[in-house]
């Protein structure tokens, strides 16, 4: 690859998108590799990463297996979503920022700008680096940029980088866990990811170390047309515990963009890990032109007597396609799954979970709250497997559903799947409109209307909201507030 | 202080009328009794006060301190110091109690521009008027009226009436499904809160309640109308021959 687009992105950022808080663009340098995707872009990638060859070979046997898929048409095309088709060939799959060659060593390299663009985020690094108590490894685009509390986690044998450093610094941890959860062969947007990741987090906690603060890593798209493919990779080794929050915004972008992670996470025996998410990004205009398209594979996997929580509120996206899931392999593990997600205007959301009971008195909690608004279209897809091996296995499900209008959807779609007649399995499942009867008594006492119908909804989502770490539950309920402005009224 | 003119009330989107030309005017530390049978209208006028969505002027006026509050929505009438005890509370699903009676004082006192109550201010007088109406602490922690028995929520209605002290308190048969305890606690929240500036609206299908909350004046509504209006005796006299001769005389007129 010789040809190389040096770019100065100055956009507009003052669209017709009031009702997007954060969208803006930053005026930063950036490089990018040509459009399209083909054998050299990988190499590039890798290349730009100075990447050993096990992580090169691994990427191109991602992107032969993509490719494969790409010929037989096996984009998945079940989810009830519909969107135009994406080409794949019009698309950057590289984007870094240009001061990436010099990595900045602390704060004060920072690119000013980018800075700003984070105290814009709400995400004020130096302050929450002082008071929150919150490591913050922020990828900015696909570089991460700065990686805080290194010292505190590295006195009790942490790891918390960017997968890139994971890779030159960490390779037999990498190697032995990447793809052990979700294959490049998983499906056809992980095989994507697999070939062109560009970066992620990277977590290790070694045995019976609790983590002690909250790990926190901020995702943006940034470059238009620029898809962003993170890596994630998360592991409790034996008895050792860690919380991960991953909080998303994005600027606003008048074209679609595409975004497929890849989150996998590695319970090993009576280790715990508590993943957070939440989900901003760019929903689209109010008529539902542009926005992100989130394709996200997520998934975990417990060994005996481990646990896996996925926290998620989902308000952004024009597009989701989402379903964390755990694999109960060992016996006594605990798979937990609370997700608010959120469809106004023209947002499509498929999303739910997958539940795989292997071991013995494993036992899965899904609390499903979905909130239909405006043209919105919300899908609880949910799979709980038992197989035969899971003697004593329970699952609870509640599924809600809340409709605000009457020109939105609200689907269930379980799917349940016992080989274990001793397995105990509860499916709850609701449907309901905020009543006229709860909005007068609220405005009856002198609450205005939208912030009734948002003490209404915020306390219809309650139960998942407080599974959240505590400033992550408070944003998310201003999120919930912007989010449904103008659905109300 | 609060004027109804020919007051005509129709259900939302129907052509059902309910109310047919009330008039009544309260006065600043009136109690005033609205007694009538089954499908008088009497829950209708104090959810019209309130300004409930689901019934529509038609005719007539609403006034307080001259202003009309027709066109007004319910939350601009709290602001006003209006306050309506309901008589089936909605339960709200995840908000707390204490929550939510924050918001309802922090919006009427911004409305008419005063301080918010600090959370330690508010939390002291939340906790006083929850000991003295005798409400379960169990209870607040809970969701709003979810799972409270009838009582309960009656009780609950009590404390928000106290904690955001309206100038007009209406009243909508809070007296229903109350054991003798409830029935004496709510009494006493009406008597501690009588005074020269606020006035009562008690709208109850029996006398029960006015054994202990003495009206200054009661009306006894049939057929959406006010047909007969005197002291506290009048009350009485309805407890003792029921609304009989109300509803034949209403036969008869028609």
């Amino acid at each position: 690859m010789t040809t190389q687009d040096r770019l100065t992105i100055s956009r507009e950022s003052k669209l017709d998108d009031a009702g997007y808080k954060w969208g803006f663009s930053t005026d930063v340098e950036m490089e990018l590799a040509p459009k399209g995707l083909s054998p050299d872009i990988v190499r590039l990638i890798s290349e730009k990463k100075d990447e050993p060859d096990w992580m090169l070979e691994w990427r191109l046997k991602a992107f032969e297996y993509w490719s494969k898929l790409q010929r037989e048409d096996a984009e998945p095309r079940w989810a009830k979503l519909r969107y135009p088709d994406i080409d794949y060939q019009d698309i950057y799959y590289y984007a870094a920022p240009k001061s990436f060659d010099d990595a900045p060593k602390s704060l004060d390299e920072v690119d000013p700008e980018m800075l700003e663009t984070f105290d814009k985020l709400g995400i004020p690094l130096h302050e929450r680096e002082r008071l929150a108590g919150v490591a913050v490894d922020a990828v900015f685009d696909s570089v991460s940029v700065a990686t805080t509390y290194a010292d505190q986690l590295e006195e009790r044998g942490i790891i918390f980088c960017s997968f890139t450093e994971a890779v030159q610094n960490h390779p037999e941890l990498v190697q032995k866990y990447l793809g052990s959860v979700v294959p490049y062969t998983d499906n056809f947007f992980a095989a994507l990811n697999s070939a062109v990741f560009s970066d992620g987090s990277f977590a290790y906690v070694p045995p019976g170390v609790r983590c002690p603060i909250e790990l926190m890593t901020y995702f943006r798209i940034n470059t238009e047309g620029s898809g962003q493919f993170e890596r994630t990779l998360i592991v409790a080794d034996e008895g050792a515990y860690v919380s991960y929050l991953e909080g998303c915004t994005a600027p606003i972008r008048r074209t679609s963009q595409l975004h497929a992670a890849v989150v996998e996470l590695v319970a090993l025996d009576r280790g715990e890990i508590k993943y957070s998410t939440i989900q901003n990004w760019y929903p689209g205009t109010k008529d539902g032109q542009g926005g992100v398209y989130n394709f996200v594979t997520k998934r975990g996997i417990t060994e005996r007597d481990a646990k896996i929580s996925w926290t998620q509120v989902e308000t952004g996206s024009a597009i989701t396609w989402k379903y964390p899931s755990v694999i109960l392999r060992g016996d006594n593990s605990v798979g937990e799954f609370y997700s608010v997600a959120l469809a106004n205007n023209y947002q499509q959301a498929d999303t739910g979970t997958k539940m795989i009971h292997i071991g013995k008195n494993t036992k899965s909690t899904i609390v499903s709250k979905g909130i239909s608004a405006g043209h919105g279209e919300n899908t609880y897809r949910g799979g709980v497997k038992i197989l035969p091996g899971a003697e004593n296995a329970t699952n609870h499900t509640q599924c809600d559903s809340l409709l605000v209008g009457d020109q939105c959807g609200a689907h269930t779609v379980p799917y349940i799947e016992v080989r274990n007649p001793t397995a105990r399995l509860e499916h709850e499942a609701s449907t309901s409109k905020v009543s006229d009867e709860q909005l007068f008594y609220l405005m009856s006492r002198g609450i205005s209307e939208e912030d009734a119908h948002h003490m209404i909804i915020t306390g219809w989502s309650r139960n998942v909201i407080k599974e959240l770490p505590f400033e992550f539950a408070l944003e998310a309920g201003q999120l919930l507030k912007v989010s449904l402005e103008g659905a109300v009224g | 202080m609060l004027k109804i003119e020919n007051l005509h009330a129709t259900v939302t989107d129907s052509d059902e009328v309910i109310l047919k030309g009330i008039d009544l005017e309260v006065s600043p530390g009136e109690v005033h009794a609205i007694m009538g049978p089954n499908g008088s209208g009497k829950s209708t006028l104090a959810n019209v006060l309130m300004g409930k969505p689901s019934y529509t002027v038609s005719e007539g006026d609403i006034t307080v301190d001259g202003e009309s509050i027709v066109e007004m929505m319910p939350d601009e009438r709290a602001h006003l110091g209006l306050f309506l005890a309901m008589q089936y509370p909605s339960e709200v699903p995840g908000v707390r109690p204490w929550q939510f009676l924050k918001a309802a004082k922090d919006a009427i006192d911004d409305a008419n521009g005063q301080k918010k109550t600090s959370v330690r201010q508010f939390s002291k007088l939340f906790d006083e008027k929850v000991e003295e109406i005798g409400i379960n602490l169990d209870l607040i922690k809970r969701s709003l009226n979810e799972g409270f028995s009838g009582g309960e929520k009656k009780r609950n209605e009590m404390l928000q009436m106290q904690v955001l002290d309206p100038r007009i308190a209406i009243m909508d048969e809070t007296d229903s499904g109350l054991d003798i305890d409830a029935l004496q606690a709510v009494a006493d929240g009406v008597n501690k809160m009588r005074s020269p500036e606020r006035s009562f609206v008690i709208v109850t299908h029996y006398q029960r309640l006015l054994h202990f909350v003495h009206p200054d004046i009661v009306h006894v509504l049939v057929d959406g109308k006010i047909v007969e209006t005197g002291d506290a005796s009048l009350a009485e006299k309805v407890e003792q021959n029921g609304y009989r001769d109300y509803l034949a005389a209403q036969r008869n007129g028609k």
